[in-house]
């Protein structure tokens, strides 16, 4: 129905019509449409538009290689050094890997005894945020002085930067049970154990994620800092190393490489912990269902 | 263990479940939650707690539960309290939004060792029970708030409790599905014979689903009046329309009043 339908002509008459719903569904489909392709192609054509302006700056100024090599020149060292920067990539990863396993372990560990024993929170709580807030490079020279197996040291390193948003989360977590859920576990006269396994554990498993996605990347930096720290000396031979290395020797298309690796790493492990969280929590968890709008 | 029918006898003769003695709660030695308590259950009851809030309504509760201590006064339960003698009810659905429906009500047997295959049959009688036996594979979000709640009396109808105890359970839901509900606890409590304690602020919904009513008010929180609905289940639309639904909720909604006349007398 249109005004011209009907006999009363006022002006301001509103006529709510139908084909304006369907044009309007129309548009919010389109919209979704493009957003679902938005979301991948404007990052690649970024990220295309950014390597073809980098390329365009040191074409035009002419800058030597050692200053700032081209897009194509990083590639092409990528490709010619693999030999050497894909088994440091490996190193690096490993040490990470490492660094982060023990971080659970020791994170999750430690949180489900401060929240058995109030005493034991109270006496280490203040440890670990001391180990939280002293920056790693200040400590990390001591280390390699007290720790004689390298991997080790680089292993405490990363471990002490990576663990505390596992256990501060999964602390919090551990506690946030549902009140009444505790009060069924009571009635229920579930023991410690039961408590934890059935209602805690749960409870925390979104809260120690979130730590773990922070940790993943923590442990990355751990690593690579350690390395810094433990400087060309010794029988390094990870990324930072790598940098390290080619940065005495001015090859800096390397470095380029090298740091390029260690950021698709770090992305790497951002990705496989969203992945796990979202594997983890797609069935319940607020975080992870898809809503319709 | 399954769940039989247990015979609901007539008023006055049935067996005692549970007596609580001039029992007394007060909180931080000054605030008195609860007055010199005395109730005595008995087997196939349906009470409600009918009051105002702060009238130690949800204080009898937690201390049948065994959620807190009495100050003083006594709660004997006959033949000594087992582990599987209460089932409780929240006003929130209160599940674990990690497992599916039938974990949820697996989990009174969980705590016991029971795996899930040797109690699944008493499972799927209790969600059909409560009309839900095809959303045993569901989560809980997946589920409307009635539904949800639904669940969670399965969860406590499921081990055949001596006693249910629910705490405004139907508060935070809408006047049709609450109606719905109430109908279905009824045929629920006719097909199992269980032993209810129904904490309320509806006058209304005690009178429907209640054979005793105490009525309680606040400061100090205490029983005012006892009020018994004889009349027979199953109640439907009849009762609900009838000249003697009407006399009791008056009778009741004027002993809440004078109640809470008392109290505001006390503090004027």
């Amino acid at each position: 129905m249109t005004i011209a339908d009907t006999t009363d002509t006022r002006p301001d008459q509103t006529v709510i019509d139908g084909s304006k719903f369907d044009a309007e569904e129309a548009r919010h489909a389109r919209n979704k449409r493009l957003e679902s392709v938005g979301k991948w192609a404007l990052p690649a054509i970024v990220v295309l538009l950014t390597i073809w302006g980098w390329d365009h700056v040191v074409k035009v100024n002419n800058i030597p290689h050692y200053i700032l090599p081209s897009p194509g020149l990083v590639a092409e060292t990528l490709y010619e050094d693999w030999g050497t920067l894909f088994p440091s990539m490996l190193v690096t990863l490993k040490i990470a890997m490492m660094a982060l396993l023990v971080a659970v372990l020791g994170g999750v560990g430690l949180a489900i005894l401060f929240t058995q024993s109030k005493f034991a929170e109270m006496a280490f709580f203040p440890y670990a945020v001391i180990l939280q807030v002293t920056p790693i490079v200040s400590v990390a020279p001591l280390i390699f002085i007290y720790v004689d197996n390298r991997t080790v040291a680089l292993l405490i390193c990363a471990w002490v930067v990576a663990f505390f948003p596992i256990l501060a989360n999964t602390t919090l977590g551990l506690k946030s049970a549902d009140h009444n859920l505790r009060d069924l576990m009571t009635i229920y006269r579930a023991n410690r154990w039961q408590r934890l396994r059935y209602l805690q554990l749960p409870s925390a498993l979104p809260y120690f994620l979130g730590g773990l996605r922070i940790a993943g990347g923590l442990s990355l930096i751990g690593a690579v800092v350690a390395e810094y720290v433990a400087g060309t000396g010794g029988i390094g031979s990870g990324l930072a190393f790598r940098i390290l290395e080619a940065g005495y020797r001015l090859n800096i298309p390397r470095m380029f490489a090298a740091l390029l690796l260690i950021a698709l790493l770090g992305v790497a492990i951002f990705m496989a912990t969203t992945i796990l969280n979202w594997f983890l929590l797609r069935k319940w968890h607020e975080s992870a269902l898809k809503r319709e709008s | 263990m399954s769940l039989p029918p247990r015979q609901i006898r007539p008023l006055g003769d049935r067996p005692r479940i549970l007596q609580m003695q001039d029992l007394d709660k007060t909180f931080n030695g000054n605030v008195t939650a609860l007055h010199r308590m005395n109730l005595t259950v008995n087997e196939g009851d349906l009470i409600s707690l009918l009051g105002p809030s702060g009238c130690g309504k949800s204080t009898a509760l937690r201390l049948i539960a065994g959620l807190m201590r009495p100050t003083s006064g006594r709660i004997l339960w006959e033949g000594g309290q087992g582990a599987d003698d209460l089932g409780v009810v929240f006003q929130e659905p209160t599940l674990m939004p990690w497992a599916t429906v039938t974990q949820n009500v697996w989990l009174p047997f969980r705590l016991r060792g029971k795996s899930l295959s040797s109690v699944r049959s008493q499972i799927e009688q209790a969600l059909a029970l409560v009309g839900l036996e095809k959303f045993g594979d569901s989560y809980p979000r997946e589920l409307s708030g009635g539904m949800k709640m639904r669940v969670s009396i399965a969860r406590a109808l499921v081990t055949n409790p001596r006693l249910i105890l629910m705490d405004e359970p139907f508060a935070a839901l809408d006047e049709i599905t609450r109606q719905k509900l109430n109908n279905d606890l009824l045929s629920l409590k006719a097909a199992t014979g269980c032993t209810i304690i129904f904490v309320t602020h509806s006058v209304f919904e005690s009178v429907f689903l209640s054979d005793r009513i105490l009525v309680m008010a606040p400061r100090p929180g205490r029983v005012v009046k006892e009020i018994t609905v004889d009349e027979p289940y199953p109640r439907g639309l009849a009762f609900r329309t009838s000249a003697t639904y009407g006399d009791i909720a008056r009778e009741t909604s004027e002993a809440l009043m004078s109640a809470m006349g008392d109290a505001v007398e006390e503090h004027a």
